[in-house]
């Protein structure tokens, strides 16, 4: 009894450990659920215009896809991630402990909307009434910090309307929400003296600012069926839904394709990916898989990426990626 | 003694009129008791009736496509190939020009640089690779000309299947007058036609909607749930019958059985986890491989399979083992000819409802690198591949309106595949079930 028993214990360990290591033919790729629409379609058109197979793109938000990247040097590691913002310098750190060098591929740039029904009322807002609006405390009359006393629109500037302040918005989770945070509510708070980074950044819980999920689409089902409520995600989510919703303009600048293209829309961020440099040639179409995304086919202004909502490089900018892919330039933090 | 007699004739009639009351009392409280019951399943059918409907609602247009002739002429002077098999050629060839110059031949009033992007914005944007392909697969058609029907882009689709409201203005919608007045002139000459979506069934995922199918998911999902059958039935069987056959009662086999049951408790996600550390870490098995997603499955239908081996195997009954010892079989052959093939049944029950519950499972997947983009085809169980539940949520998270009808008309075809598993559940118990 006792043999059989160590019989079967051995056999299962040996088939276990009998596992041989495959090696890997197509891109990895992960990171932002904001870059996930546009990197897939160059992905795809990838897959079907060379002779390399699709890389495959895992949506895992860019923190998740930075922690999985620098990981290590290796075929069981992601060759490439996305990152709807720039990486920190702790995630360098990271990165860079592996012996990980990274190359830094800017793609374009992707527009925050604050949008609502077109049944309902078109804000003109600026960064300072949404921090009003939406921040768990702000300063009263004698710059005392209160709990956040504003109920309707009109509340916080008296020329917008008397509408109450419903807010549906993305997770701490998300890219999409820390650039929120950083290009609306850091930039209202300004406004304000000697306001801690805690208080710039905390949002409303008391149900003027809803948390929404990471589903955009969602976000939209909602705002189509109640009429008077806001909520915050990607220009593309707009793009496609530009029948039933309407952007809210910042500072008397409507969201367009061009206004966020030259900077005069000013919630807009640059969109990025990071190639590791030890899998160039090692991990065949890595390098290719980066100068399609910088083509004219897929960066021209009406390109197919240009399709899809995200706002491409201009010339400049365009002319340096090309370069830096080309020279396989290193990423030099400090 | 009339008096005594009376007083017991009252006692008896009032006794008599309490039970009246009591009894209809009961009769009252049973009938309430089964109009409850009738309204929580008139209420439960409401709801899956409202839950179909929504899908059925929203997918069924999934199922249709558009499709717009065109007459190609594969002209060496527009692709830039002369010779199909050189590679170098073929590398730099224009096959969207094939599309364009014959959009421009169909439409010659069309000019001016925003009027052609519309008119070129009629078909598919990745049209162009099916054009190439077939002429790859046919070279003889170079030089050539066809007519052939060409898949519609997903916006004139929408046109095709009146979502689109012609009324409003042109700014707010996602289609020009140009190409409403194109449209209409294609309708005319019957040159736009609908029919029954086949790349939805043959294709993989793709992100423009028109050229997108679940057939990459239906491969995943059948890799997965074949490594997950071929590890957990054996192995759970096994299990079961040793534990209730020859195991000997102890603490030892108390803990275990304690620990299967908690086992089937655990949340899905726990099991993903396990498997990102264990078969991907430190065995280094490919990430987001069937291969993979059927080792995580298999962990979380095991204690399922174990759970419902054991009882079908202790629903046999003692006798038939003590009169196949009497007859002087060995424990061995006991077991494997006379409990085994009378247990299969409900073995069997047990093991389609584990395989169904793991087909519709996403969370562990998520860990292991199943959540993806996967354009191609998965060709065997160490490829790259996602599930059909997977395609579901990843599809539900697209920009694309058209996108919606796809999630819906994905999550059909898994209803379906559930329900053919649940009736095959059911006919196998009633063909070979045993009564005593």
């Amino acid at each position: 009894m006792k043999k059989t028993i160590f019989a079967a214990i051995l056999a299962t360990t040996a088939t276990m450990a009998a596992v041989p290591s495959f090696a890997r033919d197509q891109i990895s790729i992960v990171g932002s659920s904001t870059v996930y629409p546009f990197a897939t379609v160059v992905a795809e058109r990838f897959g079907k215009a060379t002779s390399y197979a699709t890389p495959t793109i895992e949506s895992t938000g860019s923190g998740g896809g930075l922690k999985l990247f620098c990981e290590g040097v290796g075929e069981n590691t992601p060759d490439i991630t996305n990152s709807s913002s720039y990486i920190k310098q702790s995630q360098f750190d990271a990165c860079a402990e592996k012996g990980i060098d990274i190359i830094e591929v800017k793609i374009g740039y992707d527009g925050i909307a604050l949008a609502n029904s077109k049944k309902g009322v078109k804000l003109d807002v600026t960064q300072k009434d949404l921090f009003l609006a939406l921040a768990a405390e702000v300063p009263d009359a004698s710059g005392k910090l209160i709990a956040n006393p504003n109920k309707t629109w009109k509340d916080v500037n008296p020329s917008l309307p008397n509408v109450a302040i419903r807010v549906l918005g993305p997770p701490p989770t998300s890219g999409t929400r820390a650039a929120f945070v950083e290009l609306v509510m850091e930039e209202g708070c300004e406004a304000y003296e000697g306001l801690s980074d805690e208080v710039c950044t905390s949002m409303r819980e008391d149900g003027a600012f809803v948390e929404a999920g990471e589903n955009d689409n969602l976000i939209v089902q909602k705002l189509d069926a109640d009429t008077t409520a806001y909520g915050i995600f990607g220009y593309s989510f707009l793009d496609q839904n530009s029948d039933k919703l309407q952007g809210a303009s910042f500072n008397g600048v409507d969201i367009t394709f061009d206004n966020i293209a030259d900077g005069s829309y000013p919630v807009s961020r640059p969109l990025h990916f990071f190639i590791k440099k030890q899998h160039i040639g090692v991990i065949p179409g890595v390098l290719e898989y980066a100068e399609l995304f910088l083509s004219p086919a897929a960066q021209a202004e009406d390109g197919y990426l240009a399709e899809k909502g995200l706002i491409p490089l201009g010339g400049a900018e365009l002319k340096e990626m090309r370069k830096a892919v080309q020279t396989q330039k290193v990423l030099v933090m400090n | 003694m009339t008096n005594q007699l009376n007083a017991i004739e009252r006692l008896a009639e009032v006794k008599q009129e309490r039970m009246q009351k009591n009894l209809k009392a009961r009769y009252a409280k049973e009938k309430r008791f089964q109009v409850y019951g009738i309204m929580s399943i008139c209420l439960g059918m409401a709801f899956l009736a409202m839950l179909l409907g929504t899908i059925f609602y929203g997918g069924a247009s999934s199922f249709m496509t558009s499709e717009i002739k065109l007459t190609i002429n594969y002209d060496p002077d527009v692709i830039g190939v002369t010779d199909l098999t050189d590679e170098d050629e073929l590398k730099w060839a224009d096959w969207r020009g094939l599309l364009s110059t014959s959009l421009a031949e169909r439409f010659p009033e069309v000019s001016g640089r925003s009027a052609v992007r519309q008119r070129n914005a009629l078909v598919s944007s990745i049209a162009e690779y099916s054009l190439r392909d077939r002429l790859l697969a046919n070279p003889e058609k170079l030089g050539t000309s066809e007519e052939i029907w060409i898949v519609a882009d997903d916006e004139i689709d929408a046109v095709m299947k009146g979502q689109v409201d012609r009324t409003v203005p042109e700014s707010e919608r996602r289609i020009t007058d140009l190409q409403l007045s194109l449209i209409d002139s294609l309708e005319a000459e019957g040159e736009i036609r609908q029919k029954f979506n086949t790349t939805f069934f043959t294709a993989g995922d793709s992100r423009e909607p028109e050229q997108a199918g679940i057939r990459g998911a239906m491969i995943g999902s059948f890799y997965t749930l074949l490594v997950t059958l071929l590890l957990s039935f054996p192995i759970g069987v096994a299990a079961a019958i040793y534990l209730e056959e020859f195991a000997p009662q102890n603490r030892l086999t108390e803990v275990i059985e304690v620990n299967i049951n908690n086992l089937a408790a655990v949340p899905s996600i726990v099991f993903g986890l396990l498997g990102l550390a264990v078969f991907i870490n430190v065995f280094h098995l490919p990430r987001s491989a069937p291969v993979v997603g059927g080792l995580v499955l298999t962990l979380m239908t095991l204690p399922t399979i174990i759970i419902s081996s054991r009882s079908a195997i202790k629903a046999v009954p003692p006798s038939i083992r003590e009169a196949a010892l009497g007859l002087g079989a060995s424990k061995m052959q006991m077991v494997m000819h006379h409990v085994l093939p009378l247990a299969m049944p409900g073995m069997l029950t047990g093991t389609i409802i584990g395989m169904a519950q793991a087909l519709g499972e996403t969370a562990p997947l998520l860990m292991i690198g199943m959540v993806a983009f996967i354009a191609d085809i998965p060709g065997g169980p160490l490829d790259p591949a996602t599930v059909l539940p997977v395609q579901v949520y990843l599809w539900s998270d697209l920009p694309e309106r058209a996108f919606v009808a796809k999630t819906s008309g994905a999550i059909m075809v898994l209803l379906g595949f559930l329900a053919i598993m649940n009736l095959l559940a059911v006919y196998l118990r009633k063909k070979f079930e045993k009564t005593w």
